[in-house]
């Protein structure tokens, strides 16, 4: 057993902080809140061009490096707020594809997404705001040799910006049998992008109309109903990475709220000699530590195709939804009310620890997962 | 990043698992924790921890030239595993095994290392530690346990307490004052002290559980010959800073993974009792069982850490302090699912846990103490006091 990533995995960490200190500081991350759809081509291109974008995805279709080299990346981006279609593409709609992409449509869109010239995301999710199969209902019917899609989706990140969107829909039946999964390009007929004002600036989510969208036959992922093993493998990778990029963020806050008190003085003392303050910051560094622990099993067994990578990836999620948000909180609480402005970086990671928390279920969801797991 | 086995690691799992199935006693075999007949207790896991030792499984990390395996902290964590999904019990002398060994391997004389270690190995001496003293708690700097130089022997005078084991050890491992400096932490002296010497009283000190699992040592004009004094006269403090790093560290693990079978216990009781479709307690149950995976993780991380450069750090209170409140919300926890019912008998052990475990966050150093540790030297805070 090796609990710990390879020197090359810190090398790359370490080249990817420096980058991201660079090419994407807290100023180009606010400049791209006030933009449509957070998202900067020449940054995406200059991301593309470090061959994050084919980090994963495997060698015969233009990828280069493991899931696991992807974590040590997306952590970084966590670390750095990096706004844009590096989750969804990387995170949501390459392990779909993967999992699920006919060989036509891998090498079609995963060789563009690995050279940079393409940007996805995964339309999963309703109204009704739930991650599991019984929620999908987003109809499908067979028409004039393709199909005709009929429905909504929302709360679907980066879709004004992805070129082609992984779209859960039910063909028949319910729960887990007649889910098929389509791959539809952004721009086709009688399909609608709407933008949603999110809490989080950083990370955009849409909602997208499909009003007798026609697609062809060659769109469908696979074979028709048996998609949800498939989609939910592809969950697992989506977790374990989203968890990497919240680890990013506690380890960021937990930092900087340490060195603030280590500076702030009160009382003629700095704070942080305070135990109300002190202790407050070693609960965060425990929640940070453990966090990262589960996340980094996670990723393993999501990369070793363990057979526990299901209530591994769970685990990981419902752990890391509630400490990011305290941490994120307690983040504010160590700043005072320098921590409470629009100006100081604290508020952007609170938002981005509740975007986070619930994208991919929440932690109550994934309590419940394992709970199922352990036969309650 | 891997944690499969190798293939030698498998051969030793299997090994070792086949072992445990022969010749493991059984928890249901009145090998629970501490109820009934304390002294028959103690022998049941004295003999236990000789057959465990006769098989080659104790000191599985320690040096092979002083008794032990010399095998890798991995077959360490392999072992303890196996020990929990056999449910097997501990063997007596944690105290010797997490401490006092590491300690005299660290500190000790090629003299000392051959005269305290086999018989610690084999269980034949038990020991004990006395740190903590009526007026020098979480401040053990602030001890008054004298150690007088006599020349060819000191000559201990004082109290020691909440020490576990004491009524059948044979060794303590004593911190004492030899001299008053401007720094408390300078001029005391680390001394192993035979129990059976002439002047130690040791009583016993029944606990909120009504066991007398700790006790109380007092030391009047005992001798204790030089030969036993561990690291240098006056320089006690860096070789009591080596025994807490191991108890927090080393100690931390068995106590993630026990962590996991108190996790396994709970579910099982939640389900014996029908509460398992209950949705607060499917969710705390679950948050309980995350949170004891997060703590072995935890663990395994420090075990890397350790086989790269060698020693546990502070990283090794984060293990301590987590499981300590994690133990209290789960006994809390198994204690509401019965109801009232908790409270009758015996309550299926879980009385007796749940009384034992407010005492997790205050043994081996409070759990304010550890925060203060990870506060100072993990994340680098100007010091408190």
């Amino acid at each position: 057993m090796d609990f710990a990533f390879s020197e090359e995995q810190e090398m790359l960490r370490r080249s990817a902080r420096e980058f991201l200190a660079k090419e994407c500081p807290p100023s180009v991350v606010r400049r791209l809140m006030d933009t449509p759809d957070a998202y900067d081509e020449a940054l995406w291109k200059k991301i593309a061009g470090l061959g994050w974008t084919a980090l994963g995805i495997p060698e015969e279709y233009g990828g280069v490096g493991t899931f696991l080299d992807l974590v040590v990346v997306l952590e970084e981006a966590g670390r750095a707020l990096l706004p844009g279609p590096f989750f969804s593409t990387m995170g949501l709609a390459v392990p779909a594809i993967i999992e699920a992409g006919t060989e036509a449509q891998k090498k079609k869109v995963l060789n563009a997404i690995a050279e940079g010239s393409a940007r996805s995301t995964l339309a999963l999710t309703e109204p009704a705001g739930r991650w599991d199969a019984h929620a999908i209902g987003l109809g499908a019917h067979q028409r004039s040799g393709g199909w005709q899609l009929d429905g909504v989706k929302t709360f679907v990140p980066d879709a004004g910006v992805a070129d082609h969107i992984v779209v859960a829909a039910r063909t028949r039946g319910e729960g887990e049998d007649g889910i098929t999964l389509f791959l539809v390009d952004h721009d086709m007929k009688r399909l609608e992008v709407k933008p949603l004002e999110t809490l989080d600036q950083t990370r955009r989510w849409y909602e997208i109309r499909f009003d007798g969208a026609q697609v062809g036959a060659d769109a469908v992922m696979g074979s028709a109903d048996k998609a949800w093993p498939h989609l939910k493998r592809a969950l697992e990778w989506a977790t374990a990475a989203l968890c990497a990029e919240m680890v990013g963020g506690v380890q960021k806050v937990l930092e900087t709220s340490t060195e603030y008190a280590k500076t702030r003085h009160q009382f003629g003392k700095p704070i942080g000699i305070y135990q109300a303050v002190s202790h407050k910051l070693a609960d965060m560094l425990v929640l940070s530590e453990s966090g990262r622990s589960a996340t980094y099993y996670a990723a393993w067994t999501v990369d070793a195709d363990a057979p526990d990578r299901s209530l591994a990836s769970s685990m990981a999620k419902a752990y890391v939804s509630d400490a990011y948000r305290k941490v994120a909180g307690d983040g504010i609480q160590v700043h005072g009310g320098i921590g409470f402005t629009w100006e100081h970086d604290m508020h952007l990671y609170f938002k981005r620890a509740k975007s986070s928390e619930v994208t991919l279920g929440d932690a109550t969801y994934h309590r419940e997962l394992v709970a199922e797991a352990l036969d309650l | 990043m891997d944690f499969e086995l190798s293939a030698s690691e498998k051969e030793f799992r299997d090994e070792v698992r086949a072992w445990l199935k022969a010749n493991g006693p059984r928890d249901a075999d009145g090998e629970g924790d501490g109820a009934g007949d304390m002294r028959a207790f103690i022998e049941r896991r004295r003999a236990w921890q000789r057959k465990l030792f006769d098989a080659g499984y104790v000191g599985l990390t320690w040096p092979k030239e002083y008794g032990g395996q010399g095998r890798s902290f991995m077959d360490q964590l392999i072992f303890n595993d196996e020990m929990i999904l056999a449910h097997t019990p501990e063997p007596i002398n944690v105290i010797g095994l997490g401490m006092g060994g590491p300690v005299v391997i660290a500190h000790g004389t090629d003299e000392q290392k051959k005269r305290y270690l086999a018989p610690l190995l084999s269980a034949e001496e038990i020991w004990c530690q006395g740190f903590s003293e009526p007026n020098a708690g979480s401040d053990l700097s602030g001890l008054q346990t004298r150690a007088e130089d006599k020349g060819d022997h000191y000559l201990v005078n004082g109290q020691k307490v909440w020490t576990t084991l004491a009524h059948v050890a044979k060794w303590c491992m004593l911190v004492a004052r030899e001299r008053k400096e401007t720094n408390p932490r300078d001029g005391l002296t680390y001394l192993l002290v035979d129990m059976e010497s002439p002047g130690i009283e040791v009583r016993p000190l029944v606990q909120i559980t009504g066991d007398a699992e700790f006790n109380e040592i007092f030391f009047k004009d005992v001798k204790v010959p030089k030969s036993q004094i561990l690291g240098e006269p006056g320089q006690g403090w860096a070789v009591a800073m080596t025994t807490l790093l191991h108890e927090r560290g080393t100690l931390g693990l068995a106590l993630a993974t026990r962590a996991q079978i108190t996790a396994a216990q709970l579910a099982e009781r939640a389900r014996k009792l029908g509460r398992g479709s209950d949705p607060l307690v499917r969710q705390k149950i679950a948050q309980h069982t995350i949170e004891a995976r997060a703590l072995q993780l935890n663990g395994y991380r420090a075990v890397t850490a350790v086989k790269r450069t060698g020693i546990p750090g502070p990283e090794g209170s984060i293990l301590k302090l987590m499981w300590s409140e994690l133990n209290q919300r789960m006994t809390e926890t198994a204690m509401d699912v019965a109801g009232p019912a908790a409270q009758v008998g015996d309550g299926d052990g879980w009385k007796y846990q749940f009384l034992r475990s407010r005492a997790n966050t205050i043994e081996a150093g409070t759990s304010e103490v550890l925060r203060n540790i990870l506060a100072e030297r993990v994340l680098g805070l100007p010091r408190s006091r």
